[in-house]
């Protein structure tokens, strides 16, 4: 049941490798404090960059566990009982890291706390700043609030040698769960309330972060289906995401028996569903752009098809966007690793749709004569890949505490037979069988 | 028109109350306190930029880094050398336009960047996080990130208001502010004294004047004869700089 739990040094080796790479995101932000901003890519023409593109990214990814696990509770999909743990779970270590970038990013982060002190509404960051606060506490609530009758399971199972503390933080976290009808009533209440507000919450998220573009004058930000463009965008970076996460869980806590590839294949068809809702909002955003071809969006337009930003653009469109497609949606053998493939292209590609819309943006020349250029320094390379590396370490030291699969939904759902020993997380003394 | 002489005339009683008041001991009518009874302003700055008249020697450019310390790369006011489709080839300077109905202020979530009651916005590099979206919003590129110290601090006491942001903070945004501690003390903006060409025209749309230190116009007038223009009018952002243009030149905006 845990393998990881009996080979423990590939856990080890993984917490090492991954900690490693986030302290030099660390050391990189320090470098980066102790000089100024200076040290990046970023000057007066392009003065938002990797930082932006990453905020945006990362909450995008946030976004597929929130949405994929609200959708499937909300349709009551059956199928969703061991996906909906990795999915919250990839949801909070995702929002945790894109809602840092801001601060990253901010000149004077000595001063973050101006943002509480002299809030100005009208700014779209300040609506950023309510809408991803909230988002992320509720994310945490609905991570949790499943979360209970299964720590109640490791309380109630786990002998003396899991420990006092982590005995007592399970007691504690447990909330005195007794799996009484009462009790299950207000659960079930609980957790459906959460999954309808994380819809309109998550939908807000993307949206400011859309107005934080589209509110300007700029020639490839000022388009009124840039918020449903960046919602759909999040939401397929998302479920691109947690079918990367239930695929590598599975493989290493030996889930195989539980997410079989009819997981996958419905996971496939949401990420495709997404993928074609997304390239006709595309279609829709650059054909009104490009017939009319206003004085300010010309310049950025030309750039994008056959400019510089062309290799990038195509990149996307083609391997990033329509390939990963085709290569989902065909049908016969290997979902699994066409659900992957195609996730992990897709991951790469809305990446690099979000650098075409930041870079770009900001260096098109808003004086007719003056593009900007941009390169990003070590620093944000560094900064980048440590945030990416902090998602994965935060989940596995997550899911050696806490069950990977809610015990409580597969028995509910599924009727899944599980031996309740066996799913107590490693760290907590399960797994030794 | 009469509206706006009949107010003046009430500033003249006005004034004349206020002297009283000093005369009386009650106040100082010096400091901007006293002017509260005013029906407006004093003063609403506005330029005008005659590119019939700029040679692009960058002077304007370097006056204003000198005034304000400030890097070479901060162009407060830029001069672009344009080539239009028709072949002519000219400069144009370009400050801060002072929007009157500025992008940039309503983006700011700390409310660091404000409008005088002269019509110039100003920044409170105070309060500026440096998060760079007025940057962003900005569609004329007016603004500038203070990336690193700015070089070599003459004034080592002198803290920096926003009337008079010098030395600029690291990590904020800095911008053209029309040179207000000039101006208040009746001296032209560094920029415009610096024109040895007589390009750049600082005005005052209540006194309906405009000088270039060598000549001085009446604004409105001056303008209209010589059918001057906004850059990028057409964006509604109301910016406080006219442009006159040559003959011949085929503007895009």
């Amino acid at each position: 049941m845990w393998p990881i739990g009996r080979g423990d040094r590939k856990f080890w080796i993984a917490v090492v490798v991954l900690s490693a790479m986030v302290a030099a995101g660390f050391y990189a932000y320090i470098y980066q404090l102790q000089r100024g901003l200076w040290v990046t890519g970023l000057n007066q023409k392009v003065s938002w960059g990797f930082y932006i593109i990453n905020c945006v990214f990362f909450i995008g990814i946030s976004y597929g566990g929130a949405m994929t696990s609200a959708i499937l509770r909300l349709t009551n999909a059956k199928w969703r009982a061991p996906l909906t743990r990795l999915a919250e779970a990839t949801a909070v270590a995702a929002l945790l890291v894109g809602a840092v970038y801001p601060i990253i990013d901010l000149g004077r982060p000595d001063r973050a706390l101006h943002l509480l002190l002299y809030p100005q509404v009208g700014s779209p960051i300040v609506w950023d700043l309510v809408a991803v606060s909230t988002y992320l506490v509720a994310s945490f609530v609905f991570l949790y609030l499943p979360l209970i009758p299964d720590l109640a399971m490791c309380r109630d199972t786990l002998g003396p040698s899991a420990g006092r503390v982590r005995r007592t933080i399970y007691r504690v976290l447990a909330l005195g769960w007794r799996g009484e009808p009462r009790q299950e009533r207000s659960l079930a209440r609980g957790i459906g309330i959460m999954a309808v507000l994380i819809i309109p919450l998550a939908v807000s998220v993307h949206s400011v972060l859309a107005w934080l573009f589209a509110v300007t004058a700029r020639g490839g930000w000022h388009s009124t289906i840039f918020a449903p463009l960046f919602v759909l965008a999040a939401m397929l970076s998302g479920v691109a995401a947690v079918i990367l996460v239930v695929a590598a869980l599975r493989k290493v806590y030996g889930l195989q028996e539980f997410i079989t590839a009819k997981h996958f294949r419905y996971l496939s068809y949401l990420l495709i569903a997404l993928g074609v809702g997304y390239l006709y909002f595309m279609v829709s955003e650059y054909l009104t752009e490009a017939y009319v071809l206003e004085r300010s969006t010309t310049p950025v337009l030309e750039a994008i098809f056959e400019g510089v930003y062309a290799p990038a653009f195509w990149v996307f469109t083609v391997g990033g966007l329509v390939l990963p497609l085709v290569v989902a949606a065909l049908p016969g053998r290997f979902a699994i690793a066409r659900a992957c493939t195609g996730s992990a292209l897709i991951i790469g590609g809305m990446w690099l749709k979000r650098f075409l819309i930041v870079v770009p943006g900001m260096a098109e020349p808003v004086m007719p004569w003056d593009w900007g250029r941009y390169a990003p320094t070590w620093v944000e390379v560094t900064i980048t890949i440590g945030s990416a590396a902090a998602i994965p370490l935060l989940l596995i030291v997550f899911f050696r505490f806490f069950p990977a699969m809610s015990v409580h939904e597969m028995e509910e759902v599924e009727g899944a037979e599980l031996r309740r020993t066996s799913m107590v997380p490693a760290f907590a003394g399960g797994g030794d069988e | 028109m009469t509206g706006r002489l009949s107010r003046r005339e009430m500033l003249g009683v006005l004034g004349g109350i206020g002297t009283g008041a000093l005369a009386a001991g009650f106040a100082p009518i010096a400091f901007p306190e006293a002017d509260a009874a005013e029906p407006g302003p004093k003063r609403q700055w506005a330029m005008v930029i005659d590119l019939r008249k700029c040679d692009g020697c960058k002077k304007c450019t370097e006056a204003c880094q000198a005034e304000h310390e400030l890097p070479a790369s901060f162009e407060w006011i830029k001069v672009f050398q344009v080539k239009d489709a028709q072949g002519n080839e000219y400069n144009m300077p370009r400050p801060c336009f002072q929007c009157e109905n500025a992008p940039c202020l309503r983006v700011c979530p700390v409310a660091a960047t404000f409008q005088t009651g002269e019509g110039v916005v100003l920044v409170d590099q105070d309060r500026c996080i440096g998060c760079r979206m007025c940057m962003a919003a900005c569609p004329y590129g007016a603004r500038y990130f203070n990336y690193n110290e700015p070089p070599g601090h003459q004034h080592p006491f002198q803290h920096p208001t926003p009337e008079h942001p010098v030395p600029q903070q690291k990590g904020t945004v800095g911008k053209c502010m029309f040179c207000v501690h000039r101006t208040e003390d009746g001296k032209l903006p560094a920029c415009v004294d610096a024109c040895g060409m007589g390009a750049l025209y600082i005005g005052d749309l209540v006194e309906d004047v405009a000088t270039n230190g060598q000549e001085t116009v009446r604004l409105s007038q001056f303008i209209r004869e010589n059918d001057a223009f906004r850059y990028k009018e057409e964006l509604g952002t109301g910016p406080r700089v006219y442009y006159i243009a040559g003959h011949g030149q085929l503007w895009e905006s």
